[in-house]
């Protein structure tokens, strides 16, 4: 008889966990266990680190997805925004390059500046789309990064944009500050700015209740239009962080960059507990959800998974985070 | 003979007893009430007669033979059929249809559409519906598209027709129009149940009604015996004047005015608000009475007109604007617009604290620390049970997400409160600790303006009573004139503004 009031009482606390957090520290109990034992490389202080550095990108592209979902919408056009920074932000440096062969600097700034006002108008677009026309967000962001993807092909003519000053990649692709990769730091300091402006600041309190019920929200005196622009353009305008990243790690400005981050980016958010409908999720969990996905990735290579085989794993593994979020939706609705 | 009866008919969940031994009979073209509170067991009863739930003990005789529905198909098979609320419609069909869906007249393996079409068109005839029998569901206005559901009922041989709150979104010409329907039932014989809370409306065509509280049975009476306070005491256990606090209105300077304010469906509406006083709107449903205050909020686009609060112009402000300029709103409904149902009470409330006034104005920072003790405050005014607090408002009673819905209003300073059904689907002990609060802002010199459909609501709290008909003010009454009667006369009333 103990050992049934014992078992109920697990149960009861793994569905306290699930309720809570969601279906992460399950999936991530089951990752490490699996990939321990099929590998030996796997679990070491080296790799984890490695893990780590290569989660970066995905870390900051899944805040700004959290960001739209939590707001009751999503952002199928992330990849697109990385890949038009990156096309626009190369030309931009080699363009200026050849006016100011002496500023390397200048240079540089005026691509980030022009890379970050393309994703803009993409954040831009998408939000007035979504708050003012009312678009569901699926088929806008889907126009949009076909619109994106267009330009950005249509700009390079599909040849990646070489001869971008040589101190862009080794500063922000594989530049050190205090022995810590440079993009890492970028990262660090966009989840502490990110956790700040969710749970500390007003309009990530607004976020919350757009998401929640919009109605509500509006009859509690938040201009609803605003806070949906306002959270399509900082995910695009954090994507294009991404895409510099990015760019400054392959040295060229490609059109192809980040073709499968949207699909990445929403499975690490919906693992990490971001309701698909909407005003809830956790700044700290995304980051964790998408560490979790990295991991995989890095598992599975381990393991020699072919990457067609991963993509079949991590599309199976996203469906079944979204089952499991509608199983949780219900459980906090209803209560125990 | 009873066409339908009930005996000792008990229905229990684990936990609670939703209807206590009710004996309930039907004679044949009579028109039973059914009358109670939410909660009061009324769907529960009409569930079982329609099928829809199999009984945990006692009877339903059929004819003075007992029955058991195996479904809602098998009631409907043995002549009882059931208008719910939310109506059983395909909206992007059309009407026949809707009327044939699983009833399809065939000619060989194919639907033959010409004879359905025509078979409609005399159901529909013969009940007195003109609605095109080709014309698609979605595009119909609730009342046709009710029609469309009692004509569904006319299939088989019909006994019993069972109608849940048929007047929840009618306007009154509508409601007109199915009184007379049902009055032409009654004349064939067949037995309506009626569910309803609005004692005006029903007091027109009961026969009997049969009161319930907290799922038992308080007792039948034949509609000539009673009026409308003893059934209201008889509903609630209480006399009227324990429910409704004496409010000391003192009408002081005015706050807000509006002039010939214009939307759709709302003809030039022109009347001012002063501080401490209690203005009641009356009218009935589609009389305008909301949509005049959600074009004062903005929710709803102005044609023409003004607003103005506190000598500012508003007219043209957002909503955000008009509230945090010292207009509140609280919806009448809570789930769809008032509440974030996934969130935790102090959640909800926090949201308001945020937004609000109370703790200093704008600022990009939240103090946390400050909205967690305001709410706590908050919940201790409207008294929500702390282990309430931390719960979503969806696991809430009706009762307690008003409360909730009411403390959001605590979170600014506002000098206009405006309140839109304020009671509905609420307990009646819930009710009374609500209008305390009503009491207590109107008492502190703000301004309220209480819109409701529930007449001794807006006859008990206020001081003045605007009454709205078709989307027309079509009297401001005070004083002695703040009578039941005085009001009835100007909801129907079709000559246009008085005021």
């Amino acid at each position: 008889m103990t050992s049934e009031v014992k078992r109920n009482g697990a149960v009861h606390a793994l569905r306290t966990v699930f309720v809570r957090v969601g279906v992460l520290p399950f999936f991530l109990v089951g990752a490490l266990v699996i990939f321990t034992a099929l590998s030996s490389k796997f679990l070491t202080g080296q790799n984890l680190v490695n893990v780590a550095r290569q989660s970066v990108y995905l870390v900051l592209v899944s805040m700004g997805q959290m960001l739209v979902l939590i707001s009751g919408g999503f952002d199928l056009s992330v990849g697109t925004a990385i890949a038009l920074t990156s096309v626009v932000s190369a030309l931009g440096m080699v363009w200026a390059a050849g006016i100011f062969p002496d500023a390397v600097w200048i240079a540089i700034l005026i691509g980030t500046f022009m890379g970050f006002g393309a994703a803009l108008m993409v954040g831009l677009v998408n939000g007035l789309g979504v708050a003012f026309f009312n678009v569901s967000p699926f088929i806008m962001t889907l126009g949009v990064s076909s619109v994106g993807a267009g330009f950005a092909l249509f700009l390079t003519g599909g040849v990646p944009v070489s001869g971008l000053p040589f101190a862009f990649a080794d500063t922000f692709g594989f530049g050190r500050l205090w022995g810590v990769p440079v993009p890492v730091l970028v990262a660090l300091a966009c989840i502490v700015l990110m956790w700040l402006f969710m749970s500390r600041t007003r309009l990530g309190t607004q976020v919350y209740a757009v998401g929640g019920n919009i109605k509500a929200a509006h009859l509690s005196a938040i201009n609803t239009r605003r806070t949906l622009t306002l959270a399509y353009v900082i995910c695009a305008l954090i994507a294009s962080l991404t895409g510099l990243l990015l760019t400054a790690r392959v040295e060229s400005g490609e059109a192809n960059l980040g073709g499968s981050i949207a699909l990445e980016s929403i499975a690490a958010c919906v693992i990490a507990g971001v309701s698909l409908r909407g005003g809830i999720g956790r700044v700290e969990n995304v980051v964790l959800g998408a560490f979790f996905i990295a991991l995989l990735q890095n598992g599975m290579n381990l393991a020699q998974v072919s990457s067609y085989m991963q993509m079949v794993l991590l599309g199976s593994l996203l469906i079944l985070a979204v089952i499991f979020d509608q199983l949780r939706y219900r459980l906090i609705l209803s209560g125990d | 003979m009873s066409l339908i009866e009930t005996r000792k008919l008990t229905k229990r969940y684990p936990g609670v007893v939703a209807l206590d031994a009710v004996d309930f009979d039907l004679a044949e073209g009579e028109v039973h009430v059914l009358f109670g509170e939410n909660g009061a067991g009324k769907s529960t009863l009409i569930s079982m007669l329609a099928g829809a739930k199999a009984p945990t003990s006692g009877d339903i005789l059929l004819n003075g033979q007992p029955v058991a529905f195996a479904s809602v198909a098998d009631a409907q098979a043995k002549g009882i059929y059931t208008v719910f609320q939310e109506f059983s419609l395909i909206p992007t069909l059309t009407v026949a249809q809707n009327i044939f869906l699983g009833w399809e007249p065939c000619r060989g393996p194919f639907v033959d559409h010409r004879a359905m079409r025509r078979r409609a068109a005399g159901m529909l005839g013969e009940l007195g519906f003109d609605i095109d029998p080709n014309a698609v569901v979605a595009g119909l206005s609730r009342a046709q598209q009710q029609m469309v559901e009692i004509t569904k009922a006319f299939h088989g041989d019909l006994k019993v027709l069972i109608l849940d709150e048929p007047t929840a979104s009618l306007t009154d010409r509508e409601v007109d129009h199915l009184f007379k329907f049902v009055l032409s039932l009654k004349r064939r014989g067949i037995g309506i149940v009626y569910i309803s809370h609005r004692i005006q409306e029903f007091i027109r065509i009961a026969d009997r009604i049969t009161v319930l509280r907290d799922g038992a049975k308080v007792g039948t009476v034949p509609m000539a015996d009673t009026d409308d306070a003893a059934l209201v005491e008889m509903m609630t256990g209480r006399a009227i004047d324990e429910i409704y606090p004496r409010i000391d209105a003192a009408p002081g300077a005015e706050v807000l005015k509006v002039e010939g304010l214009r939307s759709k469906g709302l003809h030039s509406a022109s009347f001012t608000l002063r501080a401490g006083e209690v203005l009641g709107v009356a009218g009935l449903v589609g009389s305008g009475k909301s949509r005049l205050f959600r074009t004062i909020m903005g929710l709803l686009p102005r044609h023409g007109g003004r607003v103005e609060l506190l000598g500012n112009d508003i007219s043209d402000a957002s909503t955000a604007q008009i509230i945090t300029s010292g207009l509140y709103y609280l919806s009448p409904d809570r789930k769809a617009e008032g509440l974030d149902l996934a969130k935790t009470s102090n959640d909800n409330l926090g949201l308001n604290l945020v937004m609000g006034d109370k703790l200093g104005k704008g600022g990009w920072f939240v103090n946390w620390g400050a909205v967690r003790r305001e709410t706590q405050a908050i919940s201790d005014h409207v008294e929500l049970q702390p282990s309430y607090r931390t719960k979503p408002v969806s696991q809430l009673s009706g009762g307690n997400q008003q409360k909730v819905l009411f403390g959001k209003c605590f979170g600014q300073n506002a000098e206009v409160y405006i309140f839109d059904e304020p009671t509905v689907g609420v307990d009646m002990g819930t009710r009374s600790a609500l209008y305390l609060l009503i009491k207590e802002l109107a008492e502190a010199g703000k301004a309220v303006v209480v819109i409701s459909s529930d007449l001794p609501e807006v006859l008990n709290l206020a001081n003045r009573i605007l009454v709205m008909a078709q989307g027309r003010l079509s009297a401001e009454l005070t004083g002695a004139d703040m009578t039941e009667e005085q009001v009835l006369r100007f909801f129907f009333d079709e000559s246009g503004a008085v005021v």
